[in-house]
């Protein structure tokens, strides 16, 4: 039943009244009216704004959120009220849809926006109003293609690990952006297209002079050259044939396929030629042929978008082009037959026939007015200027539609190039969010050692170090410690890492371990260490004065050899007064410029979670004997 | 209990190429979920915005599920044991978790008894819920977690970690040296060690 009359079925049932004195049987129980309700106004908050309806209105729809009970997960007990953190511009047109029974979509609304909201309502876009329908439909549509464009381009960009051969090879030919390989062989078959286009047009200028003989085009003069020339160009392109005809996925649809059309046509006279032999009738045919290596300059399409994108306006807009040309047809038929009888009574009109005022027609509709034909009657020159002013008018009717349909690809294509960059413009963003947030983890797994550092060393004057994380990202850091736990190996970041990786050979691994630091061997760094690009905020800086004391003395210290007694800022390291440990190295004193990096102990931390059975917690404040530290301070 | 909403008012826009049919899901009511579950009316209230944001449908398929994980651990590659968490949380095995599955596994992990989520736990490890955890699927598991923490680590991840790191499990389980945990074997384990016992009280308060 639809759901808008069910407010008349009072009257409907009222009206059974009217069966009662005719029917025969005894009449069903009317069903008990449990709950019935009386009907109350429910007040929903919309992110602020206030909107108010009957309980009955919502109830309409039961299959909706606000019509069944799914609303009560919203519902505000402290305010008695629904709270929907959403959009109310849009809720406007849900609640009205309720009321009236039409969806109605907003033209300024974006479509997607809309869409999320009717999703999160449990409305169906279906049942949107004959009214909005066509444009909710196109709006949809044109995203859905955008969307679709963006994906294959994504796709043909993405990095396929498992392609054979051949299909490398495609790729290769129809992007050659994807190697350098490919980008070469481009270059290389476009100059040699211009070279072949050259080299034809070159071919009919005349040369100067052979003594006793007329002057001579450079073709006959030096046809060897040329014919070497020609002979190379048609090899190259012969070859890029086969093999794009090799590489094909689909070797029908290939050779079906324009550009394969051109291919051939550009190189098939070269080889009829070699076949014919030099015979007088043959070579007539023969000179024609060689109009077809014109052709050569459209394999020019396959480097140039433009031309691409004119070749499919022209397809687009055949049903335009071939209305313009009927018209011009009948147009060209009535006038050349007017001016042929016009003109039939002059002496020495040069309009002899109707097919040769033809000639005429064209060249002054088009406006040309060659000279070579005019009319000399008074009426010849009346019907004369009607056409050439009609002809104007004929042809200016198509051209604006062509023009619009190239413009419109042209955008199109443009906007293409823009969402692929703005793709990876957004891409990039999401990658750096990323290392982002891990580096952001990172960051705080050392502020919070830090902080556990100086609670061990029970400073009276301590302040926590580090800035405030909300409570959501310090969740966020404990489940990655929990991670780090299980797995027994923590995170660190890239540079660490491969810097890990380079120094794997020359670890040390200390002969004594300090029994409050990490059971894990130390990293070792040679003088060489030369890391100064990555800049994050120091924790340093919010470390207490005395602290920071210690550290600025830090700032000529150095990474050190293996065998020495290494400094560390681990934890422990600070529990030395400033005086104590923290000696510069003579040996091997350098200033390095990079981040300070506390090999982070990947076990100890006071709450007691487990740990590798052979370190102990509790404040220690002994001086660790592990053999090998890095200790890289920033210059303060 | 998927409903597919039909166009009541509008009947010619049933066939459209551009729409396929969307599921909306509606959970039970609170009152219902209220009773069947260990949470509050406020915190399932909190819970359901949380969930209808991500998924405005009402479920969720694996994908957004995969998606939804990832965000989480940004260096590693989480995919794997996403997809053995849906496993985990989809009971139903209908390729789509409602709100009341959701609801449901986090009632489990979050307010259950220690067996019950020992119980839980288990039911994850076991990939073909046969009853029995075997070398396989733990290694499984393992890889699947030794894959979130991406190659970025310290000490640097060796290739047969995870496999060590069954070994001891496998070790410190399976009582019997069958070459398979059940149930029983891995819940005295458990409750024998007391790390992982106190370990399980560590998220209560995750709401």
């Amino acid at each position: 039943m639809a759901a808008g009359v069910a407010a008349w079925l009072p009257f409907a049932r009222a009206a059974a009244i009217g069966w009662m004195p005719v029917a025969n049987c005894p009449m069903p129980l009317a069903p008990a009216d449990k709950n019935k309700r009386q009907d109350e106004l429910i007040i929903l908050n919309v992110s602020g704004r206030r909107f108010q309806t009957w309980r009955t209105t919502l109830e309409r729809y039961p299959d909706t959120l606000l019509g069944s009970t799914e609303k009560e997960f919203f519902f505000n007990e402290d305010t008695k009220e629904y709270f929907f953190d959403r959009d109310p511009e849009v809720f406007r047109c849900v609640l009205n849809f309720y009321r009236t029974g039409k969806l109605h979509y907003p033209r300024y609304e974006c479509i997607s926006a809309y869409d999320d909201e009717l999703a999160f309502y449990g409305i169906l876009p279906e049942i949107i109003g004959d009214c909005c329908y066509e444009e909710y439909k196109d709006r949809k549509r044109e995203n859905a293609e955008r969307l679709m464009d963006d994906n294959d381009s994504e796709n043909n960009q993405e990095s396929m690990p498992s392609l054979s051969f051949r299909q490398t090879m495609w790729r290769a030919f129809e992007n050659p952006h994807t190697s350098t390989l490919a980008l070469v062989f481009y270059y290389v078959t476009g100059f040699f297209i211009a070279v072949s286009v050259i080299t034809n047009v070159v071919e009919t200028v005349p040369c100067g002079t052979v003594p006793g003989s007329k002057e001579l085009p450079c073709g006959e003069r030096y046809s060897v050259a040329f014919f070497c020339l020609d002979t190379a160009c048609v090899m190259i392109f012969t070859v890029e044939y086969l093999l794009r005809l090799f590489a094909a996925p689909s070797r029908y649809r290939f050779i079906r396929s324009v550009m394969s059309i051109i291919d051939v046509v550009a190189i098939m006279p070269y080889y009829i030629g070699l076949v014919m032999t030099n015979n007088e009738d043959v070579s007539g045919a023969f000179v024609t042929l060689r109009v077809f290596r014109v052709f050569r300059i459209f394999k020019f399409s396959r480097h140039s978008q433009g031309l691409r994108i004119l070749g499919y306006t022209l397809k687009s807009c055949a049903s335009e082009l071939g209305f313009l040309l009927f018209s011009l047809t009948m147009a060209i038929i009535i006038f050349a037959t007017v001016m042929f009888y016009a003109e039939k009574g002059s002496s020495a009109s040069k309009f002899t026939s109707i097919p040769a005022s033809f000639w005429y027609t064209i060249v002054t509709m088009t406006t040309l007015g060659y000279g070579d034909m005019v009319p000399k009657t008074i009426a010849g020159k009346i019907f004369g200027s009607i056409c050439s002013l009609s002809g104007v008018l004929v042809i200016a009717l198509p051209v604006p539609v062509i023009v619009s349909n190239f413009s419109r690809i042209y955008h199109q294509n443009q906007r293409a190039d823009k969402r692929r960059a703005q793709k990876k413009a957004r891409l990039a963003r999401i990658r750096v969010a990323k290392t982002g947030s891990s580096n952001a983890y990172l960051h705080s797994k050392r502020n919070g050692l830090l902080n556990e550092a100086l609670e061990l060393m029970g400073t009276p004057e301590e302040e926590h170090t580090g800035k405030i994380t909300s409570l959501i990202e310090s969740q966020h850091h404990h489940l990655l410690h929990c991670l780090e736990k299980t797995t027994n190996h923590e995170f660190i970041d890239e540079q660490m890492f491969e810097q890990n990786c380079m120094e794997s050979s020359m670890q040390n691994y200390p002969s004594t371990r300090s029994p409050s630091l990490s059971s894990h061997p130390g990293l070792t760094t040679t003088c060489c260490s030369r890391r100064s690009k990555k800049t994050t905020h120091l924790p340093n800086s919010n470390l207490p004065a005395t602290r920071l004391r210690s550290m600025q003395e830090l700032s000529t210290i150095h990474i050190q050899g293996s065998e020495q007694p290494s400094l560390t800022t681990s934890r422990s390291s600070l529990n030395l007064k400033a005086d104590d440990g923290l000696r510069p190295n003579c040996k091997t004193s350098q200033i390095t410029t990079a981040i300070i990096s506390i090999p982070t102990p990947p076990v100890l931390t006071p709450e007691g979670e487990s740990r590798p059975p052979t370190s102990s917690p509790g404040p220690n404040t002994n001086i660790p004997s592990v053999a090998s530290n890095v200790v890289k301070v920033s210059a303060l | 209990m998927y409903k597919v909403l039909t166009g009541v008012l509008d009947p010619d826009s049933v066939e459209d190429e551009l729409e396929m049919a969307t599921v909306r899901h509606r959970p039970e009511a609170l009152e219902l979920l209220e009773a069947q579950s260990k949470f509050t009316k406020k915190e399932l209230q909190i819970l359901y915005r949380g969930f209808k944001n991500e998924c405005p449908s009402g479920v969720v398929n694996e994908e957004t599920f995969k998606e939804i994980y990832s965000q989480f651990f940004p260096q590693g590659d989480s995919t794997t044991y996403a997809h053995f968490l849906f496993n985990a949380f989809d009971t139903d095995h209908n390729g789509a978790v409602s709100f009341e599955d959701f609801i449901k596994g986090l009632s489990i992990l979050l307010r259950g008894t220690v067996q019950e989520k020992l119980n839980w736990a288990f039911n994850l490890y076991d990939i073909n819920k046969d009853g029995y955890i075997t070398k396989e699927e733990m290694l499984d598991i393992m890889k699947a977690i030794y894959d979130m923490m991406g190659k970025c680590t310290y000490p640097v991840l060796k290739e047969d970690a995870p496999r060590q790191h069954v070994e001891t499990f496998f070790q410190k389980m399976d009582k019997n040296k069958d070459g398979v945990v059940t149930i029983d074997e891995f819940i005295e384990s458990c409750q024998k060690d007391e790390n992982i016992m106190r370990s399980m009280q560590l998220f209560e308060n995750v709401i």
